[in-house]
C-alpha cells in the first residue's frame, strides 16, 4: 500500500513549497518595498520631545536680574495609580469640596485618558506647595513636577521687558524655519520679543519610546539621536532699575511716559509707561483671566506709551526752532524780539503769548515765549536764498531729522511709532502749492502737526547735551557671549546733527539753564546740580474737543559732562511746570546722587505718587466697567445664603482701598501677594464711584 | 544514533529533535522579547517566574518530560488506545459545555487549577490524528470506497463541529487539514479541485456585486454551452449537469454565503473576512449581533494593521535583538501568543523570518520524508497527520500576522506563548518519533 499514491507526497510537498513562497512574497512586499511602515512605526512608537532650555536672564546696568526665571511646581496626576487615595484628606490639603475633586479627575480622564499623567492644580503656590509637598507621599498616583516661569524680580518694567505666549497660527507661519511648534511660548512683546532669538536659547530634541497607551517606555537606540538643550544667553541692559521703580512709582494714577537717556552711550536708563502694571500679574495660574483684564482696560496699560504713543512736543520744540535759528544765522544770542502779548505777524493774533515784553535767546527760552520762536520759524523758513517757504521746510526738516525726529529711531523694543515732520508735499496738498509759513505757525511752538514720540523728545535732549551728536537709544548694552546675529551693530554708529556749531549748542544750553534758574522750571530746581530743562504744556483735542493740556518737560543733567537726559510726559495734567517737571527732576536727583536729600523733596516724591491725574473719559469709562460688573454680580447675591463668600469676595477690594491699599484684583490675590499688588494698576477713583453708589442707600 | 543505526527500534529521528529544540528556543526567546522591560532585572524576573516566559520554560520542561515518557513507551500502545483515546477527547470536548471556563469569549477550557487551564481541542488534535490513523491503516478500511472516506471525514470533522459550538472558529478549521492525509491516502483529486472552486466562488461573492456575479456566472454557462454543443448533442445528459452546476453556483453565491455569514458567524468573524477583501461589512444584517443588544462596532482591523507595521518595520536586517520599537511599545495586542510573529519579523527583518520559514519547511519536509518511510500505514498516515497540522497552523498563523488571511485564533507551533498549544505539538511531533523508532514493524 505505501506504494500505492506516493506521487501524491511530491504534490503535497509541492502545495507546501507554493504556500510558503506566497508567504516570503508577502514578507517581501512588506520589509523590503514598503517604506510606509517604517514610517507607521516611528509615529507610533517614537515620541519626539522637545527639552526646553532656560530663557536668557536680563539683567540692569548694575547687573542686578530684572527679568529671570524661577520654578514652580505642577501638581500632576495619574489618574489609574491615584485609586483608592484618601479623598477627604487629599480635598482638605487642596482647599477643594470631592464634588470639585471628582469633576477634575473625570475631565483629566476623558480629556487625556486615565494612564497618563495630566495636571492636576497649575502653578501651586509657594505656601500650598511646602503644605503639599509635605503630604504627597500619602496620595500615590500624584507627584509634583517643575516648570519654569518668568518672573520680574522688582516687579517693574512690564512694558519694556515684555512678556512670554503661547505662539499662535501667526507667529508660526512668519517663522516657518524657526522650529517653533503648537504649544511653544515666545518673546510677545518688549525685550522678550525684540531679542527672542538670544533670549530663546537652542531647544534639544530627544527621542522616546512610547507605548500603545503613549506611556514613555525610555530612550530611543539609547539617545544616539538626541540633541541637548542650549540655554538662551543673558542679555545686559542701561536700565538703572532703582531709578525705573522710582519712575513708576511716580508715574502712579497717571497716564504718559518717562524716558530717560544715558547720552553718553545711548543708553536707556529707564522707560516708564503709564499706567504700569505688575509684569508679575501676568505670569503663574492666572495668566489668561489677568492678560484679558489688562487688555480691556480702557487706560490701555499694555501699550507702552514712550515708544508707542505721539504727541506734539510744545515748547520743548522751541529749543530746536532756536537752533534752527541760530544754525541759519537768521537771530544770534543778542537778536531780540519783542512781544506784545500775542504774534501778529500772520494777523491771526494766535499763538498767544503769556508774558509780553522783550526777550534774547535766553530768556525766550526761559520764559517759553511765543511770538519769538513763531518769529523765527518764519524768517527761517521765509529766507529769501530758499524762494519759497516749501524749500524752506525741506531745510528745517533736515535739521530736526537730524536730530532723530520724523523717523523711528530703531529702539530696540518692537512697535515703535515714527512720530511726525510734516513735509511740503503733504502742506503742498492741504494748503495749495502757494502755502505760506502762516499755514503752518504753529509747528514753531510744537503744536500743530509735528509730532515726536518721547523717547525722540529724549533723544532731542540727549543730543543737545552732547552738542550735536548722539547714538541711537537703546535697552540692551551687551550680551553674554556676543553678539552673535549683529543685534546691537547699530547702536554703535554715532549719529551727527546737520552742521550746527558748538556755539548754537551754548546758546540753546543757557537757555534752558535759564529755564530752570529762573524761568519755568525755576520751582524744581535741584540745589547742587546744573540743570538744563524746557517745559511744556501742550494744547489737545480728542475728536475736536480740546481736553486738559498734556503736560511735558525735558532735561539733561549736568550741564558739564552730562549724564542723564530725559523726557516725561503726563497727559492731560496740566502745565508742564506743575507735574512733568517735578517728576523729571526727581528722577535726574535720584540717578546722579543714588538719593532723593531733604525732606521737601521726600515729601514731593510722596506727594506726586498720590496725585491723581487719570483723564476723565478713562475714569467714565472705568466706571462703566465696574458697574457691568456690579450688575452681573447682583442676581448672583440674591437667591441663596451660601453665595455669601463670593459677595465678601467682592466687597473686599473696596475696604482695601479705603485703607489706601491700590489694585482692582481680587481679595484673595492682595492677601497672597500684597508685596505684587502694590505695583498692580491702582485705581482710586473707585472710591468716589463707590460713595456715588452709595448715596441712594442711604 | 539515527540514520546509521536504521535497523535499531531506538533510532529516534535526531533531525526533528534538534529542529523541535531550536524552535522551542526561539519561541522563549521572541517571549522574552515581548515581556522585555529595560530597567528590569530580567534574571529576577525570571528566577520570579511571574513572566510570561519563564512559564514557558517551565512548560517546556513538563514537555521534555512528557517526551521522554512518549519516547520510552510502547509504540503499540498508540494503536491500542487510538479510538479509545479519540472518545476520551469527544468527551473531554462535550465536558467543557458543563464545567468549561469562558476565556476571552469562548467557553473551551477547563480549569486544572493553580492558574493553569486545559483546552481540550488541542489535544483533540492528538486524538483525532491517531483514530485517523487507526481507522485507515485497519484491514477492513478500503479508501477507494465511498463509505469508508465519509467514515474518515466524520472522524475528522467532529471535533470540529464541537469546536464551532465553542465558538473557536480557528480550531475548528484545523480538521480541514485532515484532507490533505486523506487526499495523500487516496482521496479522488477531483475533491479538492471542486473545494478549491468553492473557495474562488465563495471570495468572488465577497468581492463582486451578487447580480453581477450572478449575470457572469450565466455567461460562462451559456459560453460553456455553446463550445460544448456538439458533446452535447451526443450526450444527453451533459447539459443538465452544467445547469445543475449552474444552479449551485449561483444558488450559493445569492443565499448559502449570505446566510453563512449573518447567521451562522459572529458579527466580528464577518467583519473581519470582509476586511480580508478590503470591504466592510454591515453588521446589522448579522442574526447573532441583532440578539444582542451591543451596537455594533465600527470595522476595526487595528490588529492587522499594527502587526502588518510591525513587521513590514523591521526592514531587510531587522532592528535588532530586543531593540523592536512596536514590541516594545506593545502595539501589537496578543503579541506573546497569536501575534508572536511579528516579533521576530521586526527585531530581525526579512533575512530573520525566511530563516525561521525555512527551518520550518525543513521540519515539514523532514515529516514528509519520514513518512515515507515507514512501513505500516498507521504510521505513515500518523506523520501526515502532523505535518497537515503543523503545515495549516503555520500557514494561518503567519499569514494572518502579514495581512493575508482573517484573524482566527490559531497559534505558531512551538512559538506561540501558551501550555496547551506546546503540549500539543510536543505530544504529536514525539509520537510520530516513537512511531519512526519503529519504523520496521508493522503497525495495526
Amino acid at each position: 500500500m505505501s506504494v500505492y499514491n506516493q506521487s501524491r507526497s511530491r504534490s503535497i510537498q509541492i502545495i507546501f513549497v507554493l504556500v510558503f513562497i506566497v508567504i516570503i512574497g508577502q514578507l517581501i512586499h512588506l520589509q523590503i518595498f514598503s517604506s510606509k511602515y517604517d514610517i507607521l512605526a516611528r509615529n507610533n512608537a517614537i515620541f519626539r520631545k522637545v527639552i526646553y532650555p532656560d530663557r536668557g536672564i536680563i539683567f540692569d546696568r548694575k547687573k542686578r536680574a530684572i527679568l529671570e526665571n524661577s520654578i514652580m511646581f505642577d501638581l500632576v496626576v495619574t489618574p489609574n495609580e491615584a485609586k483608592g487615595i484618601d479623598t477627604a484628606a487629599f480635598c482638605a490639603l487642596l482647599n477643594i469640596d470631592t464634588a470639585s475633586y471628582k469633576k477634575r479627575i473625570h475631565d483629566i480622564i476623558f480629556k487625556n485618558t486615565a494612564v497618563k499623567p495630566s495636571v492636576f492644580e497649575a502653578l501651586l503656590s509657594p505656601e500650598m506647595y511646602s503644605k503639599v509637598n509635605e503630604n504627597l507621599y500619602k496620595f500615590p498616583g500624584f507627584v509634583l513636577q517643575e516648570r519654569s516661569i518668568r518672573t520680574y524680580p522688582y516687579n517693574v518694567g512690564g512694558n519694556i521687558l515684555g512678556y512670554i505666549q503661547e505662539v499662535d497660527t501667526g507667529f508660526l507661519r512668519r517663522h516657518k524655519d524657526e522650529g517653533y511648534e503648537m504649544g511653544d511660548y515666545a518673546g510677545y512683546t518688549g525685550l522678550e520679543r525684540s531679542y527672542e532669538k538670544i533670549l530663546m536659547g537652542q531647544r534639544g530634541i530627544k527621542q522616546l519610546i512610547r507605548d500603545n497607551k503613549s506611556r514613555i517606555q525610555g530612550s530611543f537606540a539609547n539617545g544616539e539621536y538626541d540633541t541637548a538643550a542650549v540655554a538662551g544667553k543673558n542679555l545686559y541692559s542701561s536700565i538703572d532699575v532703582e531709578l525705573q521703580q522710582l519712575g513708576e512709582k511716580l508715574m502712579t494714577n497717571k497716564v504718559g511716559s518717562i524716558v530717560a537717556i544715558n547720552p553718553k552711550t545711548g543708553g536707556v536708563l529707564c522707560m516708564v509707561s503709564a499706567p504700569n502694571y505688575n509684569p508679575n500679574y501676568i505670569t503663574g495660574s492666572q495668566r489668561k483671566k489677568h492678560l484679558g483684564e489688562l487688555l480691556l482696560d480702557p487706560r490701555s496699560p499694555l501699550i507702552n506709551r514712550t515708544i508707542g504713543s505721539k504727541y506734539s512736543p510744545g515748547s520743548t520744540f522751541k529749543t530746536m526752532v532756536g537752533m534752527i535759528g541760530l544754525a541759519e544765522g537768521i537771530i544770534d544770542v543778542n537778536s531780540t524780539i519783542g512781544c506784545t502779548g500775542a504774534y501778529l505777524g500772520c494777523g491771526t493774533g494766535k499763538p498767544k503769548c503769556l508774558d509780553p515784553g522783550t526777550f534774547k535767546l535766553t530768556e525766550a527760552i526761559a520764559h517759553s515765549c511765543n511770538t519769538y520762536f513763531a518769529t523765527v520759524f518764519r524768517r527761517t523758513l521765509d529766507q529769501p536764498k530758499f524762494g519759497s517757504a516749501d524749500s524752506g521746510l525741506i531745510i528745517f526738516n533736515q535739521y530736526a531729522s537730524s536730530f532723530g525726529l520724523g523717523n523711528k529711531l530703531g529702539v530696540d523694543l518692537p512697535s515703535e511709532k515714527r512720530g511726525n515732520l510734516p513735509t511740503s508735499k503733504y502742506y503742498r496738498k492741504k494748503h495749495g502749492s502757494k502755502w505760506q509759513t502762516c499755514n503752518i505757525i504753529s509747528n514753531s511752538i510744537g503744536q500743530g502737526e509735528v509730532e515726536t514720540t518721547i523717547v525722540q523728545l529724549a533723544n532731542v535732549m540727549s543730543t543737545i547735551a552732547n552738542k550735536g551728536w548722539y547714538y541711537t537709544p537703546h535697552l540692551i548694552d551687551s550680551i553674554d557671549g556676543g553678539d552673535e546675529y549683529g543685534l546691537l551693530e547699530k547702536f554703535k554708529e554715532k549719529h551727527y546733527t546737520k552742521g550746527i556749531a558748538d556755539t548754537v549748542f551754548d546758546a540753546v544750553q543757557d537757555g534752558m539753564q535759564a529755564v530752570m534758574d529762573f524761568g519755568t522750571g525755576s520751582g524744581f530746581k535741584i540745589e547742587g546740580i546744573t540743570v538744563c530743562g524746557k517745559t511744556g504744556t501742550v494744547e489737545n483735542y480728542d475728536k475736536g474737543v480740546k481736553q486738559k493740556d498734556h503736560s511735558f518737560f525735558g532735561a539733561f543733567a549736568p550741564r558739564e559732562n552730562p549724564k542723564i537726559a530725559i523726557a516725561v510726559i503726563c497727559e492731560n495734567a496740566g502745565f508742564g511746570a506743575t507735574y512733568s517737571g517735578p517728576i523729571a527732576s526727581l528722577l535726574i536727583e535720584k540717578y546722579l546722587r543714588d538719593s532723593i536729600a531733604g525732606k521737601e523733596r521726600k515729601d514731593k516724591v510722596e506727594s506726586m505718587t498720590k496725585t491723581n491725574l487719570i483723564p476723565l473719559k478713562m475714569q467714565i469709562a472705568l466706571e462703566r466697567i465696574d458697574s457691568i460688573k456690579r450688575a452681573k454680580l447682583k442676581p448672583v447675591e440674591e437667591p441663596i445664603e451660601e453665595d455669601s463668600t463670593s459677595v465678601e469676595e467682592e466687597v473686599a477690594p473696596s475696604n482695601s482701598q479705603q485703607e489706601g491699599l491700590p489694585g482692582n484684583i481680587p481679595a484673595k490675590d492682595t492677601e497672597n501677594n500684597k508685596k505684587k499688588s502694590t505695583a498692580i494698576l491702582p485705581n482710586t477713583y473707585k472710591k468716589n464711584s463707590l460713595k456715588k453708589n452709595a448715596k441712594p442707600k442711604r | 544514533m539515527n540514520d546509521r543505526n536504521k535497523n535499531s527500534t531506538q533510532g529516534f529521528d535526531a533531525t526533528v529533535m534538534w529542529l523541535y529544540a531550536i524552535l522551542v528556543g526561539i519561541g522563549i526567546l521572541c517571549i522574552f522579547m515581548v515581556e522585555y522591560k529595560p530597567g528590569i532585572d530580567a534574571f529576577q524576573s525570571f528566577i520570579g517566574g511571574k513572566t510570561n516566559y519563564s512559564k514557558q520554560v517551565i512548560f517546556s520542561g513538563i514537555c521534555i518530560v512528557l517526551a521522554t515518557f512518549i519516547l520510552l513507551a510502547d509504540s503499540k500502545l498508540f494503536t491500542a488506545f487510538a479510538n479509545l483515546m479519540y472518545v476520551f477527547g469527544i468527551v473531554l470536548m462535550l465536558a467543557t459545555f458543563v464545567i468549561g471556563k469562558n476565556i476571552s469569549g469562548s467557553k473551551s477550557w477547563i480549569p486544572l487549577g493553580g492558574g493553569f487551564n486545559l483546552q481540550p481541542a488541542e489535544l483533540c488534535k492528538v486524538f483525532t490524528s491517531l483514530a485517523i490513523a487507526k481507522f485507515l491503516s485497519s484491514q477492513e478500511t478500503d479508501f477507494t470506497k465511498l463509505k469508508s472516506q465519509i467514515i474518515a471525514t466524520a472522524i475528522a470533522l467532529m471535533p470540529a463541529v464541537l469546536s464551532i459550538a465553542q465558538h473557536e472558529l480557528g480550531l475548528a478549521l484545523v480538521y480541514l487539514t485532515f484532507f490533505i492525509v486523506m487526499y495523500r491516502e487516496g482521496l479522488p483529486p477531483g475533491i479538492l479541485v471542486i473545494s478549491f472552486s468553492f473557495a474562488v466562488l465563495v471570495v468572488a461573492t465577497l468581492l463582486i456585486e451578487p447580480n453581477i456575479l450572478a449575470v457572469v456566472l450565466t455567461i460562462i454557462a451559456a459560453i460553456t454551452v455553446y463550445t460544448l454543443r456538439r458533446q452535447i448533442k451526443r450526450k444527453k445528459n451533459l447539459l443538465p449537469i452544467i445547469i445543475s452546476i449552474w444552479m449551485i453556483c449561483v444558488g450559493i453565491q445569492r443565499f448559502v454565503v449570505p446566510y453563512i455569514f449573518n447567521n451562522t458567524f459572529e458579527c466580528y468573524q464577518s467583519t473581519r473576512i470582509y476586511s480580508m477583501v478590503g470591504k466592510e461589512y454591515d453588521c446589522s444584517q448579522n442574526k447573532k449581533a441583532q440578539k444582542s443588544s451591543k451596537p455594533p462596532k465600527k470595522t476595526d482591523d487595528y490588529n492587522v494593521r499594527q502587526s502588518m507595521i510591525a513587521i513590514g518595520s523591521g526592514g531587510f536586517w531587522g532592528k535588532g535583538f530586543l531593540k523592536g520599537t512596536q514590541t516594545r511599545g506593545k502595539y501589537v495586542p496578543e503579541q506573546h501568543t497569536d501575534f508572536i510573529f511579528t516579533s521576530l519579523g521586526e527585531a530581525f527583518g526579512f533575512v530573520g523570518c525566511a530563516i525561521f520559514l525555512g527551518l520550518y519547511l525543513f521540519l515539514l519536509f523532514r515529516i514528509v520524508r519520514i513518512a515515507e518511510r515507514q512501513r505500516s500505514t498507521f504510521s505513515r498516515v500518523y506523520a501526515y497527520c502532523v505535518a497537515s497540522i503543523l503545515f495549516f497552523h503555520i500557514t494561518v498563523n503567519v499569514c494572518m500576522t502579514i495581512g493575508l488571511f482573517p484573524i482566527i485564533g490559531i497559534p505558531l507551533p512551538l512559538i506561540s506563548y501558551g501550555g496547551s498549544s506546546l503540549l500539543t505539538f510536543t505530544i504529536l511531533l514525539f509520537i510520530l518519533l516513537r512511531l519512526d523508532a519503529d519504523r520496521q514493524m508493522v503497525l495495526r
